[in-house]
């Protein structure tokens, strides 16, 4: 047992942050946004460059080969980062469905992006910027091309949400497995969590430098206890949320992913909420980049999955199952110790 | 990052587990709170878990531990609350003290006071707050005065849990004239020394839980000083440490809890409000997020890092979470919450969702207040300005 990230995992982390800081400042989102364009083209080619698309494509295929450990601490990079390209369903939930259903990975890592029409998600995101599309007829799994279905665009909260809805109709030839779904949904939670977590921290560290600036009364505003005790509550839910998150990443278990997707969901609705209130009406402007957090947190606080739909993932497990203060971790095992010490 | 435990921690648990069926007395011990006669009886099974081995796991095996992991103390704890084994009368010595001792003191005053502590045979009260000194410690005005070898101890203490019935206590003295966090030092004096006056002081339920001391020139040898002179406060903040972040609330006790809650509700699912559903799925996930969060800390810790300030967001968690544990249980028990373990119409365990209630309030208060350590967070670990 050691929980803890190993050398490389933390490296990765903070190299992927550390490009980030560089090409995805405030001020880049909003010179995206007046652009009209759906990704920036400068930083996404940095994006494939460093590998990410490939993070959990099998190195025979031409990726990194890395687990979902890893993926997770991509994912909560981007959502520090409010990062508006999918490189986090593309590469966290599309490209592991193409290697489960034994399909080419095409032009994947290298820069073409495809979209993942998930049963749970009404709509598909970044749909018209992607070069094909993963849909579900009922269990089975198709790939389309882009411009083999038609969309409607929806506008979300999120500017930086591209969503769609998707008219297709499936065929023999565009089916490429089944029994897929259930995986990717895991996948689509677990590393929505991670960006849920890493757009918390962003607002609380935000709130923690715009604190420290800001005077009134003749001090910083950070001075005063009642702005403190907001973030310090704040902090408190992401720090525990950060082990569930790593822990159901680890373990693949649906249950701590649903935890962690709840867990991570409150500690980013509390941040960012904490953060529009110390930022006084400057967060309630454009202005800062509170907003930003704000809205992506709206998003993907009820994608994949709602609240609701996951406490019922929870609550299944907890109101049947056995629990115990020894069912941490490794419950097969522990039927082993029960009969040894019986 | 492996989360399986490795075969030999599996053999632990076994062996943990197996000793613990075999010794945990059948039926519970009464509490130690209350009479001289519980206070006893849990001083017994202190010596009985010292025989076995498990007095304390953590400490080295010369001191009367077993010189085992930090893993492995969550390993023990698990069973040991899965066992249903009695409270600790001794954690203060065992979790608080015992391990600053280790960090600290002599080697003369490791042999002197660790095997005593892990047997039971002194059991130990925590001297820390004054009547003008709780939230604002560095304000304690008790003075240590140098005297030759000794030093000359008077001042007046209070709150201090268990020293109704204890041996020994540790507090924060100060040098006569030195100011706040300077001057003091951490000094131990037996609780039966002439000039120590032990008054009970009743908590909210009736019950004789803490004390005041009055010390009236109490005489102890230099040598009960932990740490250097004047070096108290810096001593008492690695106790401190422990307290708020690691040993004096394992997880273990609040998965027990959390388990027990689920089972509470299953068996009345049927009268309770939707609401108080999601209440108990939550207070189940927050004890599972602090096992793991443990754990994370756990595994730094025995990789040579240091704890830090993840002590107070520790401390914040799980009184909150206690809380949280008893007042959904409350809402589930609906009118018949109120009734005391006493009450002829009482279920068995009704009584016990009441006492940890009443319990579970106290957990944002000791320790350090949480507002508190929202301070020490937004400080110390987000850097904000003071
Ligand atoms: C069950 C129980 C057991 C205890 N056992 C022991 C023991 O064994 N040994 C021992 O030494 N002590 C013990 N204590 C005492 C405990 O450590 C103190 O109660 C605690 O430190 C708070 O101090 P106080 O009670 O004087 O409250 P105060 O310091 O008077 O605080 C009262 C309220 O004001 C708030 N407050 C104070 N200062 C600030 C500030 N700067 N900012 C914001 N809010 C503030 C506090 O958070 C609290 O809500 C125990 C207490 C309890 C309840």
């Amino acid at each position: 047992m050691d929980f803890r990230l190993t050398d490389e995992q933390q490296m990765l982390a903070e190299m992927v942050g550390q490009m980030l800081a560089e090409n995805c400042s405030g001020a880049d989102l909003r010179r995206l946004l007046e652009s009209g364009e759906s990704r920036d083209a400068a930083r996404w080619e940095q994006i494939v460059g460093l590998g990410l698309p490939g993070t959990m494509a099998p190195e025979t295929a031409g990726g990194s080969g890395l687990g979902a450990v890893e993926m997770a601490l991509i994912a909560t990079a981007c959502g520090y980062a409010a990062l508006p390209e999918p490189l986090v369903e593309h590469a966290g939930v599309a490209i592991p469905l193409l290697v489960a259903a034994g399909a080419d990975l095409g032009e994947a890592l290298s820069g073409a992006t495809i979209a993942v029409g998930h049963p749970i998600n009404p709509f598909v995101v970044d749909a018209d910027s992607a070069t094909a599309l993963l849909l579900a007829d009922a269990d089975a799994l198709h790939l389309l091309p882009r411009d083999a279905v038609s969309l409607t665009r929806q506008a979300s909260i999120d500017p930086f949400r591209r969503l769609f809805r998707v008219h297709w109709r499936p065929s023999a030839e565009t089916r490429i497995g089944a029994g897929l779904w259930d995986k990717a949904l895991d996948h689509g939670v677990l590393f929505a969590a991670a960006q849920l977590l890493g757009l918390a921290q962003r607002a609380v560290d935000l709130s923690v430098a715009y604190a420290s600036e800001r005077q009134q009364f003749g001090k910083p505003i950070g001075s005063f206890q009642a702005i403190k005790h907001h973030l310090a509550t704040a902090q408190v839910k992401v720090e525990f949320a950060r082990p569930v998150l790593l822990a159901a990443a680890a373990s693949a278990s649906p249950v701590r992913i649903s935890h962690a997707k709840i867990a991570a969901t409150a500690a980013a609705e509390a941040a960012t909420h904490a953060a529009v209130q110390v930022h006084g009406a400057m967060g309630y402007s454009w202005e800062v980049d509170v907003h930003f957090l704000l809205k992506r947190s709206l998003a993907l606080g009820q994608a994949w999955g709602t609240p609701g739909f996951h406490r019922a993932r929870v609550a299944e497990h907890v109101l049947s199952a056995p629990l115990g203060a020894d069912r941490t971790f490794g419950l097969g095992a522990i039927e082993e110790i029960r009969s040894e010490a019986a | 990052m492996d989360l399986n435990y490795t075969p030999a921690e599996q053999a632990f648990r076994a062996e943990v587990r197996q000793w613990l069926a075999a010794h945990v007395p059948s039926e519970p011990l009464a509490d130690f709170d209350s009479t001289r006669e519980g206070f006893e009886a849990h001083r017994e099974w202190e010596r009985t878990l010292h025989r076995g081995g498990w007095g304390m796991v953590t400490w080295p095996i010369e001191y009367g531990g077993r010189g085992l992991d930090l893993i492995r103390w969550l390993i023990f704890e698990e069973e040991y609350y899965r066992a249903g084994a009695p409270l600790r009368v001794n954690q203060n010595g065992i979790f608080l003290l015992g391990p600053t001792l280790i960090e600290y003191g002599t080697p003369e005053q490791k042999a002197r006071f660790l095997p005593a502590m892990a047997s039971g045979d002194e059991i130990w009260a925590q001297a820390w707050s004054e009547p003008g000194a709780g939230s604002d410690l560095a304000g304690v005005r008790a003075t240590a005065v140098r005297d030759g070898d000794d030093y000359v101890l008077s001042g007046h203490k209070i709150w201090s849990s268990r020293a109704v019935h204890a041996d020994w206590a540790f507090g924060l003295f100060r040098e006569p004239g030195s100011e706040r966090h300077k001057g003091l030092s951490l000094v131990f004096f037996p609780l039966d020394a002439p000039g120590v006056t032990v008054r009970p002081i009743a908590r909210l339920d009736g019950k004789p839980v803490f004390a005041e001391l009055f010390l009236d020139a109490v005489r102890v040898p230099v040598s009960n000083r932990l740490g250097e002179e004047g070096q108290g406060w810096s001593v008492c903040m690695s106790t401190a440490g422990f307290e708020r972040g690691l040993m004096l609330r394992s997880p273990a006790r609040f998965q027990v809890a959390a388990a027990k809650l689920v089972a509470l509700y299953r068996g009345r699912a049927d009268g309770v409000e939707p609401e108080v559903r999601a209440r108990v799925l939550q207070a189940w996930m927050d004890a599972d997020a602090y096992a793991l969060s443990i754990y994370a800390t756990a595994s730094r810790l025995m990789a040579g890092g240091a704890i830090g300030p993840e002590t107070s967001t520790n401390k914040i968690f799980w009184s909150e979470l206690d809380l949280d544990l008893h007042r959904t249980a409350l809402a589930i028990l609906g009118a018949e919450a109120e009734l005391t373990g006493a009450a002829p119409d009482a279920a068995a365990d009704i009584g016990d969702w009441l006492d940890g209630y009443v319990f579970s309030l106290a957990g944002p208060i000791y320790a350090g207040a949480n507002e508190i350590q929202r301070n020490i967070i937004a400080e110390r670990m987000l850097g904000m300005p003071r």
